[in-house]
């Protein structure tokens, strides 16, 4: 049944993916760069990854692509429509996906899925004996989300991200978001300018 | 395999029952109450006639149950109407449109608990460990039906309207995200059902008490009488997240998309009979979703609250045969009751200016969910700081909470005045 989930959101995602480049109307190629981004979450939630596949969609689908689509249906699309593929355009465009192909190939040639174990409701229940033993019975962890989580055999990925991201990697997490403050300030910035010169 | 097939079966039932049974006819009879209860409110009768047609039968009177039936001849006209299609539109998008509105409205139901078990299964379709966080995401695709039907008419007004409510959207999903990022602080996790539990065991968020044994406040467990100061930022939570809700919506006061009095119909200018039909039922299907997640988010979800579901349950804490039901009709209920809320909003306050919701949605509700993000993260840090002796660490978060603040108030404040000096 997952298999045949896969081949069909996969299916989807690459018809969507062709979309974006054989359509000449520029928001007919907007849809199927939504419609593939869906593909792609149903793909993530495929692999149990509930949080990373709705984060595609609340950012990506739902955020980016409408600022996109925002600025697309302002053009003059009568222009971009008669426009015809030029030689090098197409050559490129063989050329880059082929070498990111090349690099996918030689990436999984020197993978080793030897210990790859699918997550099931057993391997859940497994985990969740197998946390160290030297954790004593009352303490925070045992009683904490994520193992709750494991011992009703669902997989805590949000309390897990979570746990990481602020625990072990907050000084980045801070700095990336002054960095996107920093972005979001410079680009108000910029059009107040235009807007008083003009 | 049978297993299997019979899970298959179950989610197939639910999907049906809660869809189609039961969200439908509510969307299409909050349509009537909408128009009975504006009626009310002008001083008017309202739709008062459409009953059982006995003359067709060879009666001598039809029998008019208050209008009960309009719905019915609502759906049947909007069928029946000429579907007409005007030929300068883009027509794949025009029809596409509609559907697009409709879809993730009904398809965002699906997280949402109606109720606790029912012969050992659970009353929500799809018991997923990310439910608002779906429900946010699922709900911001429907921007793009609202946009296309915009551009697709090829017609000023509709454009207004689609890129009016593109803006709209995208603008108040940052306060509704931000707004309830307190609410998921205190209950810790993401699954609506586990939320509702939560609620079920220690009362609702915004009246955490329960009878059951002896008076007592679910926010104690916060650090005990600190615990209690936790209301207040859920309460503005609550309020930004309503408000926020009618802006999602496209509901009055916020309806300027299809603003009348602007836009002679906004998006849907040119739309006609069973196409204009679903951008009316998604409107009003978001409309239930959003009062279905206030109520699950802070009136809790299906429990009957103040420790009553305790009676519900067997010595062993497991729900009562019958619990399912009870369950179901508070929910409902809860549901209805903010349904009617939202209409009467929509019949009491005037429509805003364009500027003016862009200025609530991004200097009013942003800096205001904001603070009250910090102000209920002291809160909650203040009973374990005190304990580790760590007071002076304390007053300076709060003092640089209130400082944070009151910077904040001063640019809303000013950031709008023009320098005297060039003027």
């Amino acid at each position: 049944m997952p298999t045949i989930l896969f081949y069909l959101f996969a299916l989807i995602m690459i018809g969507g993916g062709i979309g974006v480049v054989a359509l000449k109307n520029p928001v007919s190629s907007a849809l199927s760069m939504i419609v593939s981004f869906i593909g792609l979450a149903a793909l993530f939630v495929g692999l149990n990854a509930y949080f990373v596949g709705i984060l595609q969609i609340l950012v990506y689908t739902g955020a980016v692509m409408v600022l996109f689509l925002f600025i697309i249906m302002l053009l003059d699309l009568k222009k971009e429509e008669e426009k015809q593929f030029s030689s090098s355009s197409i050559a490129a465009g063989v050329v880059i996906p082929t070498l990111l192909v090349l690099q996918l190939i030689a990436v999984f040639q020197t993978s080793d899925f030897g210990n790859f174990q699918a997550i099931t409701p057993e391997s859940l229940a497994m985990s969740e004996q197998q946390l160290d033993p030297s954790i004593p019975a009352d303490s925070v962890i045992r009683s904490s989300m994520a193992a709750e989580n494991l011992a009703d055999r669902k997989l805590p990925d949000v309390n897990l991200i979570g746990h990481k991201l602020f625990n072990e990697y907050n000084l980045p997490l801070q700095i990336i978001a002054v960095l996107l403050l920093v972005a979001t300030v410079g680009c108000v910035a910029l059009s107040k300018k235009l807007k008083a010169k003009s | 395999m049978d297993s299997i097939l019979i899970q298959l079966l179950i989610i197939l039932v639910k999907i049906v029952g809660f869809t189609f049974v039961l969200t439908l006819p509510l969307i299409a009879y909050s349509v009537y109450a909408e128009r009975r209860f504006a009626a009310v409110i002008q001083d008017r009768v309202g739709p008062n006639r459409t009953g059982i047609p006995l003359t067709l039968f060879g009666g001598k009177k039809d029998l008019p149950v208050q209008g009960l039936l309009q719905p019915l001849a609502d759906g049947l006209k909007f069928i029946l109407k000429e579907d007409f299609t005007p030929s300068h539109v883009h027509k794949f998008f025009f029809w596409i449109a509609p559907g697009l509105t409709m879809v993730p409205a009904l398809l965002t139901l699906c997280v949402i608990p109606f109720g606790s078990e029912l012969w050992g299964e659970k009353l929500v379709i799809a018991d997923i460990a990310v439910g608002p966080l779906f429900i946010f995401a699922i709900a911001s695709l429907s921007v793009y039906g609202i946009t296309f039907a915009g551009w697709s008419s090829n017609n000023k007004y509709s454009f207004f309207g689609g890129v009016r409510s593109c803006a709209q959207m995208i603008s108040y999903e940052i306060s509704l995200g931000l707004s309830i990022v307190p609410v998921l602080m205190i209950f810790g996790q993401l699954n609506l059902t586990d939320i509702v539990t939560w609620q079920a065991n220690h009362g609702w968020l915004l009246l955490p008490f329960t009878f059951d044994d002896g008076f007592q406040c679910g926010l104690s467990q916060f650090g005990g009488a600190i615990g209690y100061f936790l209301w207040f930022p859920l309460m503005l939570s609550f309020f930004i997240f309503t408000v926020s809700i009618f802006a999602e919506t496209n509901r009055m006061p916020f309806d300027l998309p299809e603003c009348e009095t602007e836009l002679v119909g906004g998006y849907h200018t040119e739309y006609s009979s069973m196409k204009f039909a679903l951008f009316f039922l998604g409107e009003y299907a978001a409309m239930i979703v959003g009062s279905a997640l206030i109520v699950t988010l802070f009136f809790g979800g299906w429990s009957l609250g103040f420790g009553l579901d305790a009676l519900l349950q067997d010595a062993q804490g497991n729900w009562l045969p019958y619990a399912g039901l009870v369950h179901l009709a508070a929910f409902l209920g809860k549901v209805i009751f903010f349904i009617l809320f939202f209409i009467l909003v929509r019949w009491t306050v005037p429509r805003f200016r364009y500027d003016q919701l862009m200025k609530l949605g991004w200097v009013v509700f942003f800096e205001l969910a904001l603070i009250n993000v910090l102000v209920a993260a002291v809160i909650m840090a203040a009973p374990s700081m005190i304990e580790r002796g760590e007071s002076l660490a304390l007053s300076a978060l709060a003092l640089g909470t209130i400082i944070f603040s009151a910077l904040m108030f001063y640019i809303a404040k000013t950031f709008d005045k023009k320098p005297k000096a060039n003027a």
